[in-house]
Parts: structure tokens; C-alpha cells; sequence
């Protein structure tokens, strides 16, 4: 499963870098929330990785739990990214109402 | 618990809350949201010098405060610590947002919607991230700190601030991914959240977690560098300062301080005793405060407009806190804290009076038509000149010639003022380490410095006094501005501050050493938050100290985090 994860987590990465450093902004949106979900896994795969683990009950012992702090912290990294996405969303829309472009700086390169 | 131990709560608590009623009684810059945003800075202001006392008590063996928020043992729960540097930046950050509160109520606060909750939100994530012993509510923090600060950067609305805005956030979400990054390593390494914990755990760790935690610190020392501004990663800030309204600009004067806070904090905290700063190498830091002096410099010379050379001027203060903790042993640290001091309240003061300062002429008018025009407000001249008729201050050129050339001294580094004790304090440090240092490697850095510091000093004079003879002393009449008390007096406030700072340099150096003295002993710290007894209603001696040392990594927390959100 490690493999997975970390294959998983380097795609989304790679791909979120390269569309952030693109010209428009939509590509630098659509590449920070790539970058956003990158990070959510890399969080939960700071908890260790397990499968069908309970998080608080059972009585296995402390190691066949799994580690709930990741999740809440997850939970809370969703939520500021997703806010932060809709934020970055609405000051594009209004540079590209001021401007009339959609290009990051406001205007093409020939210009 | 006596009350004076909650208060800690209050710096986060109270602008929480009356950003929350000035959105139910409508925050649109209502007077009775003005009121509201003005009550709750200067009970910040008071709050924080009460704790500053507090925190400051008993010289040289002053303790560090800590709060459990919801009585969980520090372990479990969230711990909020105040020790002197905390109180410090806390006063600081109070004054500085008393002065761009009172100055905005001329007429900045008009400018677009949702000022004041915006401002007191921003004041809930700076005083949360100064406050705060967890290292995911700093990130927390930080977030909420930012947030607004998006909100404020784009206040007034306008081509030049939707623009540099959007790079600004842009570059920001980018580094709060790094600072998730550098969090959740640091957690799967050492298995805490807890600084103090964390901190207490390095020593234990095998040679596989001792080296994610160190690959976790340097993630999150590259997030606080952004916030920093070091140079290659600071181009956002002379754009995004310079494009934000003064009143937000000089607030934001604090926020690249809370990235050097950041890094002197957990560097100190992480970093077992006698070795380089576990966030970033202390080469490195010193390599990169170097560049960010030298660009902020060659940025301050090329400027045209004051407001970019302000925002040249924050790197170039930036980069020598930067430097200077690279290069730096304790002596040079606790200089270092008097140059924060006394650069933040020039640069803020600085940000106020440009605006002043170029009302007279035709550019500032001109980017508050556009803007007020943008936004559709209509403005109405009448009511406006009416209202600041009677307060309209007489001789105001002169005033403002003063005030600018304190500025000018202050950012230069120059007698009389308290700029030229913290560069002499910072120099003499540097030249005693100079001939004394333990390897010949450090003595060259500290020439190096020295050289940079008196150069980017001279630098910053003749970018200051070009720009103040063609402000003050143009070839043309130009019609004095129109300046009311309620704008002049936070700038002159603010620079009477530095001038207490002057009068009263040796009690702030006095503060500053016993500061750096609290925070090389990290033991100290440690202790005080990881040792704090619960507080139980029947009997607190009972519970003792929160747990015993063995219940350790193996138990995992309650997900007591969520609450953070």
C-alpha cells in the first residue's frame, strides 16, 4: 500500500507544481488544489498506514490502533484549503473583470 | 485560578468575539462597528501590557505562563505559553494595530467593505500564533492570520491591488502546503503536536525519525521563510505592501515578523544545545539575510514611489533580523529583538505618513477616485471636507517634513533616534565576536555583516532623502494636504514610541537580554508547559503533574485538534 500512496502522492505534486507555475490562473488554481490534496494524503500517511484499524476502541493494544490525530488534522486542512480555493477563486474573477485578462499578471506576454 | 491567569485567553478570545457581533450587527462600517473596532484594540493594548507585566516579572528568572485551554493536560490538549518574547511581540503587535485603527477611521475604513472584522480577525491570528505551544494552532493561526490578511491586502479593491493580491495569495497557499508538510513529519517523527513536547522527544528519537524530523523542521523553516520575505522567496512583499492601504500596510509591518518569530521560536526550541538552528542552517540564514539586504537596498534606490520603497525597506529590515540570527550568538540576538522593536514601528509609522505625505499630490488622489470609483461609492466631497474641516491640522507641511525625516533616521540607522542604538547594538555585538569568535569561519561572516549593515544603511539615506526632497521640497507650489489629528497622531505617536525606546534603551536592552537569556534555556520552557498541573475543582494537588513520563508515544491522543478549527 506504501507504494501506492507515495506514487499517488509524488503524481499529484509533480502535476500541482507544474500547473501553478503555468501563465492563467485557472491552472494555478486547479494546481494549488492538486497541491492541497497531496498534502491531505501526506498527512494521513503520517499516521501510519493501516487497514480496518478502529481509532479510539478495541482491545489490541495501543499499536493495532489508528492514529486519530492525522484525521482530525485532515479535517481541519480540508477545510482552510477548500476556503482558501474559493477565496483565490473570487480575487481571480475580479482581476479578470479589472483586467480583462486571464493571465496572472494581468496581461499577455506580447503586451 | 485568579483571573490574571485567564487573561492570557483574552488577546484570541476578545477580537474573536467582536469580530463575530460586528458581523451580526452588520459590519459594514457602520459607526457603531467603528466604535466596536476601537474598543476592542485598545482593550487589546491594555490586555497586552498587563501581560507584558505579568510575563516580565522577576528580572532574569521571569516564569513562562501557560494556559490549558480546557484544563487538558498538556500533552493532550492545546497549551497556550506567554513567556517574555510572546508578551513582547504581543505589545508590539497591540500598539501597532491601535495606530492603523485610529488612522483608518478617517476615511480608509470607508474604502471598501468589512474593514473592521477583517482587522479583528487578523488580530485573532496574530496574537494566536504568538500565543499558541501547539505547532498545528500555529498553523492554525497562521491561517486565520492570512485569511484576513487577503481580505485587507484587497481592501479598496483596484487593478493594482486585485493584481499583486492574487501573487500574494498565490505564493502564500503555496508555503502553507510546506507548512502542512513540515507539521505532519514533525508529528510522524516524534508523535506529538506539543512544541514543548516535541522538544522534550529530539533526544529520544532513533536515527530514521532524527533524520524526518529534521527533513519536517526544514520544510517548515522554507514556510516561515516565505513569511519572512528571504530572498528568492520574498518578491511578493514589495508589490503586495505597496499596493495595500497604509492602514493595512502598516499592520502587515508585523507579519513578516511573525515568520522571524516562527524560526526563533521552534529553532531555539528544537534544537538540542550547541548546534545550529534545526529550521534553517545558520549559513544559510545568514547567506540568504545577506542577498535579502542587498535586493531590499537595490530595491529602495530604484524605487519611485515612497510606498515601494517602504515596501523595499520591510525586506531589507527583514533580511537583517535574518542575517544577524545566522550569524549571531546571544549577545547579538538580544540586539537583534531591540532592532524588531524599533524597525516595526518606523515602518509602520513610515507606511501611515506616505499616504499623508503624498496627499498633496495628484497620485494618491488619483488611487482613491479609482478606487472609490471601482467600488461604486460615490464619494461626497462636501461631507467629507466638512467633517475634517475643524480638525485639519495648521503648519502641516513642516509636521509632516519632521516626522518624515525622523523616519528616515530611524530606517537608516542614524543618531539620535533608536534605530542607530539597535545597528550599534547589533555592530558592536558582531565586532566582539568578531575578535573573540570560537572559528575564524564566523569572525568573517560577522565582518561581512558589518560591511552589509553600514552599506544598506547609507543606502537607505539616500533613497529616503531623495525621496524626501522631491516630496517636501518640489520646484512647484504645492498645496499643503489636508490632514486631520485622528492621522497625524498615530503617526507621531508611534515614532514618539521609538523615541521612548531611545530614552529608555537601557531598560528595552535590558528586556531584550533577559529575553534571549529565558529563551536559550529551553528547559525552562519545556518544563513549564509539559510540568503545569490540571486544575481540579476539589483538589489540585491530587492529579499532580499531567502524566507519568512513561505514557508516552504508544497512546494516541483524544483527536482533541478538531476543537482547533
Amino acid at each position: 500500500m506504501e507504494p501506492v500512496i507515495a506514487i499517488a502522492i509524488g503524481v499529484l505534486t509533480g502535476s500541482g507544481v507544474w500547473l501553478v507555475l503555468r501563465p492563467r490562473t485557472f491552472q494555478v488554481i486547479v494546481g494549488l488544489s492538486l497541491i492541497s490534496y497531496a498534502v491531505n494524503l501526506f498527512i494521513f500517511s503520517m499516521g501510519r498506514l493501516k487497514v480496518g484499524a478502529p481509532t479510539f476502541t478495541g482491545s489490541a493494544g495501543a499499536n493495532a490502533l489508528a492514529d486519530p490525530v492525522p484525521q482530525a488534522l485532515v479535517l481541519t486542512a480540508i477545510v482552510i484549503s477548500f476556503a482558501m480555493t474559493a477565496l483565490l477563486l473570487v480575487v481571480t474573477i475580479a482581476s479578470r473583470g479589472l483586467t480583462g485578462s486571464d493571465h496572472v499578471d494581468g496581461r499577455e506576454d506580447g503586451l | 485560578m485568579s483571573w490574571i491567569q485567564h487573561l492570557i485567553l483574552a488577546p484570541i478570545l476578545l477580537p474573536m468575539v467582536v469580530a463575530g457581533l460586528m458581523l451580526v450587527i452588520d459590519g459594514r462600517s457602520g459607526r457603531t462597528t467603528a466604535a466596536l473596532g476601537v474598543f476592542s484594540t485598545f482593550a487589546l493594548l491594555f490586555i497586552a501590557i498587563v501581560l507584558l507585566v505579568q510575563a516580565s516579572a522577576g528580572g532574569a528568572q521571569s516564569a513562562v505562563l501557560v494556559y490549558q485551554i480546557g484544563n487538558w493536560p498538556s500533552r493532550l490538549g492545546i497549551v497556550l505559553a506567554l513567556d517574555r518574547l510572546s508578551a513582547m511581540m504581543l505589545a508590539l503587535t497591540a500598539l501597532l494595530a491601535t495606530a492603523a485603527m485610529v488612522f483608518s477611521l478617517a476615511r480608509w475604513h470607508k474604502a471598501g467593505s468589512f474593514f473592521h472584522p477583517l482587522f479583528q480577525v487578523l488580530l485573532v491570528g496574530l496574537n494566536g500564533a504568538f500565543l499558541t505551544g501547539d505547532l498545528f494552532n500555529l498553523f492554525v493561526f497562521f491561517e486565520i492570520m492570512l485569511a484576513a490578511s487577503y481580505g485587507l491586502a484587497l481592501h479598496g479593491s483596484g487593478h493594482a491591488r486585485v493584481k499583486a493580491g492574487l501573487h500574494y495569495i498565490a505564493v502564500n497557499l503555496v508555503a502553507s502546503s510546506a507548512f502542512l508538510i513540515g507539521v505532519s513529519l514533525i508529528y510522524g517523527a516524534t508523535g506529538s503536536l506539543n512544541m514543548a513536547d516535541i522538544a522534550s522527544r529530539i533526544g529520544d528519537l532513533d536515527a530514521h525519525g532524527a533524520m524526518l524530523f529534521r527533513v519536517g523542521a526544514a520544510v517548515l523553516g522554507v514556510a516561515f521563510l516565505v513569511k519572512a520575505a528571504i530572498w528568492p522567496l520574498g518578491f511578493w512583499l514589495p508589490t503586495t505592501y505597496a499596493a495595500a492601504g497604509p492602514p493595512v500596510a502598516a499592520m502587515f509591518a508585523i507579519m513578516t515578523k511573525v515568520g522571524v518569530y516562527a524560526i526563533l521560536r521552534l529553532g531555539l526550541l528544537f534544537t538540542p544545545d550547541g548546534q545550529g538552528n534545526v529550521l534553517a542552517a545558520s549559513g544559510l540564514l545568514l547567506a540568504g539575510g545577506l542577498i535579502t539586504i542587498i535586493y531590499g537596498m537595490l530595491g529602495m534606490l530604484a524605487s519611485q514611489a515612497m510606498a515601494r520603497l517602504a515596501g523595499f525597506s520591510v525586506l531589507t529590515s527583514s533580511g537583517t533580523l535574518l542575517a544577524v540570527m545566522g550569524a549571531g550568538n546571544a549577545n547579538v540576538f538580544s540586539a537583534t529583538l531591540y532592532y524588531l522593536v524599533s524597525s516595526t514601528l518606523a515602518i509602520a509609522a513610515f507606511f501611515l505618513l506616505i499616504e499623508l505625505a503624498e496627499r498633496g499630490r495628484a497620485r494618491a488622489d488619483d488611487v482613491l477616485a479609482v478606487t472609490l470609483e471601482a467600488y461604486g461609492i460615490v464619494y461626497d466631497e462636501d461631507s467629507e471636507d466638512s467633517r475634517e474641516a475643524g480638525a485639519a491640522v495648521p503648519a502641516i507641511l513642516a509636521i509632516l517634513g519632521i516626522a518624515f525625516m525622523a523616519c528616515a533616521l530611524l530606517l537608516s540607522g542614524l543618531p539620535p533616534l533608536s534605530g542607530f542604538i539597535a545597528k550599534f547594538a547589533m555592530l558592536d555585538a558582531l565586532l566582539d565576536q568578531a575578535r573573540n569568535g570560537p572559528a575564524p569561519g564566523s569572525a568573517w561572516a560577522a565582518w561581512l555583516l558589518v560591511a552589509t549593515l553600514v552599506v544598506s544603511g547609507l543606502a537607505t539615506l539616500i533613497a529616503m532623502m531623495r525621496a524626501g526632497i522631491r516630496t517636501f521640497w518640489p520646484s512647484f507650489e504645492r498645496e499643503a494636504p489636508r490632514v486631520s489629528m485622528i492621522e497625524l497622531g498615530p503617526v507621531l505617536v508611534l515614532l514618539a514610541l521609538c523615541v521612548g525606546l531611545t530614552i529608555q534603551a537601557g531598560p528595552a536592552m535590558r528586556f531584550v537580554r533577559h529575553t534571549t537569556e529565558q529563551l536559550a534555556e529551553r528547559k525552562l520552557y519545556m518544563d513549564a508547559v509539559l510540568k503545569k498541573p490540571v486544575v481540579t475543582p476539589q483538589d489540585s494537588a491530587a492529579n499532580g503533574p499531567a502524566l507519568p513520563a512513561g505514557a508516552r508515544a504508544p497512546v494516541p491522543p483524544p483527536p482533541k485538534k478538531e476543537a482547533a478549527r
